[in-house]
């Protein structure tokens, strides 16, 4: 037994954190609990830290179950660097809502451990668990503003939804295990290949099994029912995190087990998917157009990003997989934003997330109307955004695959989102009569997360040669 | 020692560094806003005449090159240069760049902003005439989309919200498949390049072509427009402000045309020539339609924006014939479509500021209180006619001239929408200027002033010297057609078009100089 435990050093330092911030909770009054956020937020720093030490670093642990390669880390920081937005636009949030800061911060934080966990995974357990970590923490978190009835519907269906998207992962997993006598995804693998021809059709089954599983997580149509009511229902800096860091570390179980181990049977699993990948795209997007709430609207269009998401899936190979690392990257600080931006316009009771609301904005809050317009830009791929130059790889890593189609479909339903996200700006900019914002000084840290947002959204799409290249790197590290 | 930045760049990010130091003047200083673009813009133009003075006429090739590496991992660098087809229509954006600018003068609705729009839009218009890497080119093209989008979404008239819709949503229709066709299109390099120079030299089976040249030819002909892609131009033209006019007319329809001649036709040349009969129709079509609809319009601004329409008809009518005279003369029309409509919008902005209304019918007799405004528009009406002396004779000239050689039928009928054009003009003209001034409300209207006068005198000025004297500007013009025509020759193995443009190239040393006597 190899007591190597430098692969789990960012996701205990994370554990620690969180378990420190529930013991210091006990001590603090009321009006003291803003403290938290800030060891949440030194905690998370350190770990990015850590990580950032361990890049490069090729070592498994506990009989190869969790990696550390490139492929986690890069996910690692991820995570670590969406939780730390959230946190820091989630202070005032908390305060105006009355949510309890302790358990928050530490579901925030135990939920990115979960996520570390499924981006490190090299078996089908680990990843399992890690999943459920971080589910388990996020239908909590959902729920946690309980005087809002819409809140608890939604961590009510979030949480059955969720149990039964479990039932398919795990029954596929059991079936893989029953095919070849594992649950590690590198001896799965190799057993996949040994047999190339005559796999049994249970074993396809289980692979269909997990592929459900996985659909539900990311929201891909025909599974992505629970997403608008969850997403709304949510508190909004829980729904940015959710949009963000839930499918990123799904998507990393796709990457990983997916694009990477199960490559060898491929043909099995494109032919469907290809077809949930546009069937994703299209419904998101026609579904968006028709809302008239912003975070709904955001929530359908969420789904559609699951689409073009799926783009990179299919098209598979270090093109698709470096286009899916990079989208994802890309992908974070523009939604961030956006959901940050709608936490600055809620007003005491009011959560002011309609179109209407938003009228006016871009005059009385030029900051907010500036960055919420550049999210929108870049989440409907207009250059030079951190969001066209995301589209702009998948595209092109379905072309190289042969996968133009996807592009195509891809490309027009830019188009499809242009509508929505524009409708945003046109109140913004074009129309009177909206709500106020909170201005910069009742809420600094809000709008440093937004200005976060902003500068990456910004740089991601003029200067994306050096994150480009990580990606790349990340996924090759696959092993 | 290499320049920080080069000359070409100066000229495309100037504008938008006034873009930026706007953002620190308070919003209240509504003059120094103004000074302070005007000076920015009028900076660019500067700097874009020093590039004149720099480009060696006889030169076809790429002139003043700059290229950073950016993306390196997929082949995509900040790669700009200048040549005889996009010289002068970097030099029309800078000038009327500072034109508008001082055309907005007397807003009052938030300026910093309308500003602010107004230099971003330039800065993505001249970097989209000189980009030479393909997704640089793309980069430039949706930015402008998005200032131009705020300025008729913001500052335009009733329907605005609509008409700024729409106006995106056709432009990303084309522009989206596009941007599948460039990735497609670098792709299929043996070495993943954006590089619109090497491009130019892989040789496409031509099922491939004709996917790639439609996907590209759709997108500019959207731009262009097109008939019968044009239906967002005039909802786009009624409704933006008068400066939004004037650039959407007069330089943005032109990325549409450049953007053939730069990239559709060079890159897809057999596509291109198999598309040449539709393209001449539509392009006829269009002329004919845009003529005879912008004679019944009652509103200037519908009128004038029906006429553009019509003269790209011409424009493309000329490139489409793939000779010289053709390409020469659609590239001088595009500039003079460019001077006379954006004159024109640039005129009834000025009527319109004054009286408030566009409409001919509320018009009459305005020569009596507003001589001077009724010289310089009739001025600009004969250019647009295309009036032997003035600049559009010699643009509608050479093109008819080369559509001859290549469609001679099509080019006849495009002869009747010069005639169509005179009429709608003068019928206008006759109705809004002449006749008896029978409404009160004309009867007090202020002549243009000082500041109206500067605008308008470098537009005439360039109208008439454009009418004399060609040469300058189609000397520097041809090395760069020749070039794009080789370059079609070279790749397009067709015998007809090679036959057809050696004959040309021996006959265009000719028409030149029977233009200058």
């Amino acid at each position: 037994m190899d007591a190597n435990l430098t692969p789990l050093l960012p996701a205990a330092e994370v554990t620690l954190t969180a378990l420190t911030v529930l013991l210091v909770d006990l001590f603090l009054r009321e009006e003291e609990k803003g403290f938290l956020a800030w060891i949440s937020i030194l905690g998370l720093t350190l770990a990015a830290g850590m990580a950032f030490f361990l890049w490069g670093s090729q070592e498994g642990a506990f009989r190869e179950t969790v990696l550390l390669d490139n492929f986690a880390l890069f996910f690692t920081e991820l995570f670590l660097g969406v939780a730390f937005v959230t946190i820091l636009s989630s202070i005032h949030y908390l305060r105006e809502t009355g949510i309890r800061g302790g358990e928050y911060h530490a579901l925030i934080l135990l939920s990115t451990v979960g996520m570390i966990l499924m981006a490190a995974a090299n078996d089908l357990i680990i990843f399992f668990l890690g999943l459920e970590t971080m589910s388990i923490a996020v239908y909590v978190l959902t729920g946690m503003w309980r005087e809002r009835v819409e809140a608890s519907e939604a961590a009510m269906k979030y949480f059955l939804i969720g149990a039964f998207a479990t039932g398919f992962l795990l029954y596929g997993i059991a079936l893989i295990y029953g095919a070849t006598g594992s649950t590690n995804l590198s001896r799965i693998s190799f057993s996949l290949t040994q047999s190339i021809n005559q796999q049994p059709l249970f074993l396809i089954a289980g692979v269909y099994l997990l592929m459900i599983g996985l659909a539900f997580k990311v929201g891909a149509f025909p599974f992505h029912f629970w997403v608008p009511d969850v997403y709304q229902g949510a508190p909004t800096s829980i729904t940015g995190f959710m949009s963000v860091g839930v499918k990123a570390a799904a998507f990393a179980g796709w990457a990983r087990i997916f694009m990477h181990q199960f490559s060898v049977v491929d043909h099995e699993w494109k032919v469907p998917l290809h077809a949930l990948a546009i069937l994703t795209m299209i419904v998101g997007n026609l579904l968006a157009i028709s809302q008239s709430s912003v975070k709904r609207m955001l929530a359908y269009s969420s789904i559609a990003h699951t689409g073009y998401l799926l783009i990179g899936v299919v098209a598979g190979r270090e093109a698709g997989g470096a286009a899916l690392l990079f989208y994802l990257l890309a992908y974070a600080p523009m939604t961030l934003g956006a959901f940050a931006v709608l936490v600055a316009l809620k007003n005491g009771e009011k959560d002011n997330e309609s179109y209407d609301d938003f009228a006016g904005v871009g005059w009385k809050r030029p900051f907010l109307g500036m960055a919420m317009s550049i999210f929108m830009l870049s989440l409907a791929g207009f250059p030079p955004l951190a969001g066209f130059t995301g589209k702009f790889h998948l595209f092109r890593s379905a072309i190289v695959t042969g996968y133009t189609d996807l592009a195509i479909i891809g490309a027009l339903n830019s188009l499809l989102s242009v509508i929505y996200y524009l409708r945003v700006i046109v109140k913004m900019y074009m129309e009177e009569g909206g709500v106020d914002a909170k201005p910069f000084s009742t809420a600094p840290y809000l709008y440093l997360a937004i200005l976060i947002a902003f500068l990456g959204t910004v740089g991601l799409g003029l200067l994306p040669a050096r994150a480009l290249s990580l990606s790349g790197v990340s996924y090759i590290s696959l092993r | 020692m290499q320049p920080l930045i080069g000359d070409l760049s100066l000229v495309v990010f100037l504008p938008l560094l006034g873009a930026l130091v706007l953002l620190l003047i308070p919003r209240a200083m509504t003059r120094a806003l103004l000074i302070s673009a005007l000076l920015f813009a009028s900076c660019a133009f500067l700097w874009s005449l020093t590039i004149l003075g720099r480009f060696h006429a006889g030169m076809g090739e790429m002139q003043l090159v700059e290229r950073i590496s950016w993306i390196p991992a997929y082949g995509i660098d900040y790669f700009i240069g200048i040549d005889g087809l996009s010289l002068f229509l970097v030099l029309l954006t800078t000038l009327l760049g500072a034109i508008v600018i001082l055309a907005s003068w007397s807003t009052t609705d938030r300026v910093k902003a309308y500003l602010f729009f107004m230099l971003t839009l330039e800065t993505g218009m001249i970097g989209a005439f000189v980009a030479l890497d393909l997704f640089l080119f793309y980069v430039f093209w949706e930015i402008m989309l998005v200032p131009m989008y705020f300025i008729i979404g913001i500052w335009g008239g009733p329907r605005r919200i609509y008409a700024a819709l729409k106006f995106v949503l056709y432009t990303m229709s084309g522009s989206l498949l596009m941007l599948v066709a460039i990735i497609y299109l670098a792709t299929r390099n043996p070495v993943l390049t954006f590089d619109l120079l090497r491009l130019y030299d892989l040789h496409l089976p031509y099922e491939e072509q004709i996917w790639l040249f439609s996907a590209f030819a759709l997108s500019f002909a959207i731009k262009v427009p097109l008939f019968p892609f044009h239906t967002w131009l005039p909802d786009a033209h009624v409704e933006a402000p008068t400066a939004g006019s004037v650039i959407l007319a007069a330089i943005l329809l032109k990325l549409g045309t450049y953007g053939f001649l730069r990239f559709a036709m060079p890159l897809f040349p057999e596509a291109a020539l198999a598309a040449q009969p539709f393209i001449i129709a539509l392009a006829v079509i269009g002329i004919i339609y845009g003529a005879l609809v912008a004679m019944v319009q009652r509103d200037l601004k519908k009128l004038v924006a029906y006429s553009s329409v019509s003269h790209l008809g011409f424009v493309m009518l000329g490139l489409f014939a793939f000779n010289l005279q053709g390409i020469e003369g659609a590239l001088y029309q595009m500039l003079n479509h460019g001077l006379s409509t954006g004159a024109l919008f640039l005129i009834v902005g000025m009527i319109y500021e004054r009286r408030h209304t566009r409409m001919i019918d509320d018009f009459g007799g305005l020569w009596k209180p507003m001589p001077l405004l009724s010289a310089f528009f009739l001025v600009v009406t004969f250019s647009s006619i295309g009036l032997p002396g003035l600049n559009g004779f010699v643009g509608e000239f050479l093109i008819l001239l080369g559509a001859f050689r290549a469609a001679p039928f099509w080019a006849a009928g495009a002869a009747t929408g010069v005639i169509l054009g005179a009429i709608y003009m003068l019928w206008m003209f006759r109705r809004v200027i002449f006749g008896p001034l029978s409404r009160p409300e004309n009867q007090k209207l202020q002549d243009i002033g000082a500041r109206e006068i500067v605008i308008l005198v470098p537009i005439l000025a360039l109208i008439v010297f454009m009418g004399v004297y060609p040469r300058p500007f189609l000397s520097r013009m041809k090395p760069s057609v020749d070039l794009v025509l080789q370059r079609i020759e070279a790749k397009g193995n067709r015998q007809q078009a090679i036959g057809e443009s050696d004959i040309l190239t021996h006959a265009s040393r000719l028409t030149p100089h029977a233009l200058r006597e």
